[in-house]
């Protein structure tokens, strides 16, 4: 559905059913360059079993008009923001990879908004390659290459996509490709470079969080996100074996499943 | 640095399939099942409603079927591919993805003779209508989009006359008329050319042909770049607008750049049913494991049937791109470097009677309708594939009654050569060899 968030066109999916902002609300935020469509396997789920949910595209992203936020700081209040754009209180979020920066900065400016934080793919700091930033920068397509050979694991690197005839690395560059890179890709990676306040602000969060994470991640690494889980207080933490970096599409069913049952026990719908 | 993503040999062997989840079996294993176990009701009403992926029914997907769509899909460079049960299914199902009733197809009029019959004969009677351009003629591709034009449809090398399509302008004039370009790529196989690099949206296979190269099986794909943006106009509502069929999904918005394989399964392989068979797609897996192998050698093998032919007294003209003062050699040499294919088309000195006699006495080459065989295959189309024609479609498509088609295949050359003697010294006395 499109609406405005501070009068920008924003774009966000919501799992195939209309929006009903008096039901639960689950906002998906992505990665690096991506969109809403990363979020296909874990959305339809949760929109049709009673949530409302919110797959956004962030500004300049997908579907979203307006440019790219610069740092995390603004696109963790942008998100903020969403929860009163569409009519609500209070949201669960879910985010992946730079989308776990995002969400945490959320938590950290809008305490009151979030019920629940869960983390896919995260790490307290996700210092960029310096080639590869400058690839993405200058708008490279060997950018969206290398990025697609970090993030995925064996299912993307051989195949065995959850949705038959689909191929994961050709998928996310698509869709990374389908924007200018430099103006998206190019603009994330710069912010998640240049993102220092992690560790210091999971430290004080103070809602149920979840991290889950890829055995095989080489975006940000297993090691790396089990010090960010250590760093938040009670943090829940579930590795996926054999898995990559794109968790919600290689292992798209055991994370569905592990959310699931995350989000039963914290933010259950209301009897 | 750079990516350490597997390149096409490698693909070739392995894409679309891990070992450690098929009970470490180390060839591809054939599900030969209808259907799938569910869970519980929870996981049957999600995998119906498109909310988590997964098998439901063969006639939609099946695991050996899907190794072959990704293998396919990670050779060509797609997002996203969907195999039929046949090289015509797949340009079937692709066309009424794409169109409905009242809508319009520009389409080359250099094809195999089925596709031909599928745009002149049957669609029309579905309401789509095509207008047929001459492959070279780009800028009659421009002038023939009408408003109701819904996509541009050719093969790169036109069957069976060999002229080329000059996929890289004829994509920007898609581009332009915010309209897909489909390339039927059975002749080039992702070994000889990847039509997305050259701005293609669609390709189509038959499978039946060298992708397989063992002439076993029936088999199509369809396969999308992922390129195209269905949500830039309004020309494509069954894509954009709420899906009726699944609780007013929009394909454009939620699955983007596989938006088009994923209505046409969830549409077209649930409605119109054209499934591969999971022995088939193994037969033809097993084949893609030496495509580049068997390209290289149906390629060089072609490249000498050419000099041979055009030096021969009983030739009266050979076309293939690589042939000298062929018109399109150029354009050939940019989009189709590593070589144009192994079909020659050749005019036999003597005509039609001549043309006969050189097929019913050469006893290697096989004498039948089907191309990209690992082995020599000879036919006369004016009598055989392009029969159902009458004179002037068949001068339109760029037929001549002296025609043999001819496909190169992996045999020793000088066997084929041997072979080939046989039938021209047959066909200078005709008359006395016609009845054997
Ligand atoms: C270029 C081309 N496209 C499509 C087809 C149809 O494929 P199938 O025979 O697998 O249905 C053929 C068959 O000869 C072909 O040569």
């Amino acid at each position: 559905m499109k609406f405005k968030v501070r009068g920008i066109d924003t774009f966000a999916s919501t799992g195939g059913r209309p929006f009903d902002k008096n039901k639960p609300l689950i906002i998906f935020v992505h990665g690096s360059g991506l969109s809403h469509m990363v979020w296909v396997l874990q959305t339809r789920y949760f929109a049709f079993r009673g949530y409302s949910v919110l797959a956004v595209d962030l500004p300049g992203h997908g579907l979203s008009s307006g440019e790219s936020l610069k740092t995390i700081e603004e696109m963790g209040d942008w998100v903020g923001d969403v929860i009163g754009a569409v009519g609500c209180k209070e949201a669960s979020l879910v985010g992946h990879s730079q989308g776990c920066l995002v969400t945490m900065e959320c938590v950290a400016q809008h305490p009151e908004k979030i019920k629940t934080l869960t983390l896919m793919g995260g790490a307290s700091a996700i210092p960029m390659n310096p080639e590869l930033l400058q690839l993405a920068e200058e708008s490279n397509p060997k950018a969206v290459d290398l990025m697609m050979d970090f993030a995925h694991g064996p299912a993307g690197h051989f195949g065995g996509h959850p949705v038959p005839g689909l191929y994961h690395l050709n998928v996310g560059s698509m869709i990374v490709q389908n924007k200018e890179i430099k103006d998206t890709l190019g603009v994330d990676f710069r912010a998640c470079d240049n993102y220092k306040n992690g560790p210091e602000i999971a430290k004080k969060l103070d809602l149920p969080t979840l991290s889950i994470l890829g055995a095989q991640d080489r975006m940000c690494r297993l090691k790396d996100g089990k010090i960010l889980a250590d760093y938040i207080k009670g943090s829940e933490v579930k590795i996926i074996e054999d898995c990559g970096h794109m968790m919600l599409l290689e292992e798209a069913d055991q994370t569905l499943e592990i959310l699931k049952k995350f989000i039963a026990e914290h933010y259950p719908l209301p009897n | 640095m750079d990516p350490k993503t597997y390149k096409f040999d490698t693909l070739s062997l392995h894409a679309g399939y891990q070992p450690s989840k098929n009970a470490g079996s180390r060839q591809v294993p054939i599900y030969q099942t209808t259907s799938y176990m569910f869970d519980d009701v929870d996981h049957a009403a999600a995998l119906f409603n498109l909310e988590r992926g997964g098998h439901i029914y063969s006639r939609m997907s099946n695991p050996t079927v899907q190794v072959l769509e990704e293998r396919v899909c990670a050779l060509e460079g797609g997002t996203a591919a969907l195999a039929t049960a046949s090289g015509m299914s797949a340009i079937f199902l692709t066309i009424m993805t794409l169109c409905n009733a009242g809508d319009h197809m520009v389409v080359s009029s250099q094809l195999y003779g089925g596709t031909v019959n599928l745009f002149r004969l049957t669609l029309p009677k579905f309401g789509i209508k095509t207008t047929f351009v001459k492959p070279r003629d780009t800028e009659g591709f421009k002038k023939a989009i009408q408003p109701n034009t819904k996509g541009i449809f050719g093969e790169l090398v036109g069957n069976p006359g060999n002229e080329l399509m000059n996929m890289p302008e004829v994509s920007n004039i898609a581009k332009e008329a915010g309209i897909p370009l489909i390339i039927d790529s059975t002749y080039q196989t992702p070994y000889l050319c990847r039509p997305f690099e050259h701005g293609a949206d669609l390709v189509v296979h038959s499978l039946t042909k060298w992708m397989s190269g063992n002439g076993s099986s029936m088999a199509g794909i369809l396969v999308e770049g992922g390129t195209f943006d269905w949500m830039q106009n309004d020309k494509f509502p069954t894509m954009t607008e709420p899906y009726e069929g699944y609780h007013g999904l929009s394909f454009a918005e939620e699955f983007g750049p596989t938006a088009f394989t994923m209505m046409a399964r969830a549409e077209g392989m649930r409605d119109m049913g054209p499934c591969l068979a999971p022995q088939n797609a193994w037969n033809i897996l097993h084949g893609l494991e030496t495509l580049s192998l068997r390209m290289e050698k149906h390629c060089s093998n072609a490249l000498k049937m050419v000099e041979y032919l055009s030096n021969h007294e009983s030739v009266a003209w050979v076309s293939h791109a690589s042939a000298p003062g062929h018109p399109d050699k150029e354009l050939a040499e940019k989009i189709l470097p590593k070589g144009t294919g192994s079909m020659i088309a050749f005019g036999i000195k003597g005509g039609k009677e001549a043309g006969a006699a050189f097929i019913n006495n050469v006893k290697l080459a096989s004498h039948l309708a089907n191309v990209g065989d690992a082995r020599t295959l000879v036919i006369h189309p004016a009598s055989a594939t392009h029969s159902q024609m009458d004179e002037a479609t068949l001068k339109f498509a760029g037929l001549s009654h002296d025609m043999i088609r001819l496909s190169v295949g992996l045999e020793d050359f000088e066997d084929i050569v041997n072979d080939f003697e046989d039938g021209f010294r047959a066909a200078k006395k005709p008359r006395l060899v016609a009845n054997k």
